[in-house]
């Protein structure tokens, strides 16, 4: 396949958001089947998903406890003898049920590239520096009031081989779980006002522009510290549990 | 519900050096007593292996009970814990140490993740053997489907494949809430 241009992406994203605009449907989540992002093009599924209720052990979540996450571990800038480059930021948030109901002591786990765009990652060569001192891998459990915080480091973007002068917005990867097996999900976190998103097709394959939005963390200066790191808040909101409340009562 | 839910997003490239970790695929060791490889291979719609895909895997115990155990990720070789993470090979291969769990028409609860794959897939593999032609679920999925979510018994193990796309294409599922395409609610 010849590689395409970001006019003819950007073309294609357009069409399918059109579309979408016009269907009076709701699509919070991004389509599996999203040509302007060709690596999808074989790797989503043809057939419609299979509805299914949750039963058994879907109703169910794994456990997290203290012995699989040290706290030092949400702290991505003292895991090497010296400070990372860049800008030091905080990230804090909840994360709550479709009901609003904090997810408590589950695991978030987040990765990254580091300040020049660059992943700890073999098959990563793009020609930015590598930072000793950055690994850009952190864990947390959520706390009672289903909130999290990390300390990293703002991410760099960084080129890929989608289409020709194809740049990924800066973006933290979140690993979430939620109290039922059926709310786990992967997501990416982006920042405010980055130029990169309108042109980005992983970012775009959630058509609605109120849906894209929630993936966009807030600057929120009372998170920021004096003399220390820029703060932002963002909250994941993952589905509803299935779970009768009777049996909640372990979660 | 009340609230939108977050959409999800790939994993990308790059999470080799995030989410896995050694003991992920060793629910327990490899060799002890009542442990099975559970195993296949992940393939997407040209039949090619899929390198960079993770797989999850979340089970009852032997007893057919929902696990209440932590420690998945830093693991007691005593405590089974019913949760596993494996990322697949250069040939799109995963596999898992673990027990069979227990319980009528027992599965094990399976997650796909990879670059390419814009939102995290859901599926089942049941364990064979009689009795599942009587499970209500299975028997609503069209029979030249159901056999991709019945794992296969093979001698020391279970072999599951996935296929993404294409002939064979895996049945994958959505949960109640997870509908996609639904008419927006008023108000939004």
């Amino acid at each position: 396949m010849q590689i395409a241009t970001q006019a003819g992406i950007s073309a294609e994203i357009g069409a399918i958001e059109s579309a979408h605009r016009g269907s009076g449907l709701e699509h919070p989540q991004p389509s599996l089947d999203y040509a302007p992002y060709r690596s999808s093009l074989l790797r989503h599924p043809t057939k419609d998903l299979h509805h299914a209720d949750p039963e058994r052990i879907e109703l169910w979540a794994p456990c997290f406890g203290p012995q699989d996450v040290d706290p030092l571990e949400a702290d991505l800038t003292v895991q090497h003898s010296g400070q990372p480059l860049g800008e030091r930021i905080v990230v804090t948030g909840r994360i709550m049920d479709g009901e609003g109901r904090p997810v408590r002591n589950q695991l978030v786990e987040i990765w990254q590239a580091n300040a020049s765009g660059r992943y700890i990652h073999q098959r990563d060569q793009h020609p930015a520096p590598i930072d000793p001192n950055f690994t850009g891998v952190g864990r947390c459990l959520t706390g009672d009031d289903g909130s999290y915080r990390f300390v990293t480091i703002r991410p760099g973007p960084y080129p890929w081989r989608n289409h020709r002068n194809a740049w990924r917005p800066a973006h933290i990867h979140f690993s979430l779980f939620g109290t039922d097996f059926t709310q786990r999900m992967v997501t990416q976190m982006y920042f405010p006002g980055d130029p990169l998103s309108a042109l980005d097709p992983i970012y775009q394959s959630i058509t609605d522009p109120r849906d894209r939005a929630l993936l966009v963390a807030a600057y929120d200066h009372d998170v920021t510290l004096p003399e220390w790191c820029t703060g932002y808040r963002w909250d994941v909101v993952l589905t509803g549990s299935h779970r009768s409340p009777f049996g909640q009562e372990e979660a | 519900m009340t609230l939108v839910p977050t959409p999800g997003q790939t994993v990308g490239p790059f999470y080799g050096f995030a989410l896995p970790y050694p003991d992920g695929p060793y629910l327990v060791p490899p060799g002890s007593p009542g442990a099975v490889r559970f195993h296949g291979r992940v393939l997407d719609g040209a039949g090619q292996p899929v390198p960079d895909a993770l797989i999850e895997i979340w089970q009852p115990s032997p007893r057919g009970d929902p696990v209440r155990e932590t420690g998945s990720l830093h693991r007691d070789p005593f405590v089974f814990t019913g949760w596993g993470r494996a990322a697949t090979d250069n040939a799109g291969h995963y596999t898992f140490s673990t027990l069979r769990p227990g319980g009528e028409r027992p599965f094990l609860a399976v997650t796909v993740f990879a670059r390419g794959l814009l939102d995290r897939l859901f599926t089942r593999a049941y364990l064979p053997g009689p009795g599942l032609a009587d499970d209500p679920f299975l028997a609503g999925v069209e029979p030249g489907r159901r056999e991709t979510l019945i794992a296969v018994d093979e001698p020391g193990g279970l072999r599951f494949d996935i296929r993404l796309q294409g002939p064979g294409e895996t049945v994958f599922l959505h949960f109640p809430g997870q509908r996609p395409g639904t008419a927006r609610p008023a108000g939004r």
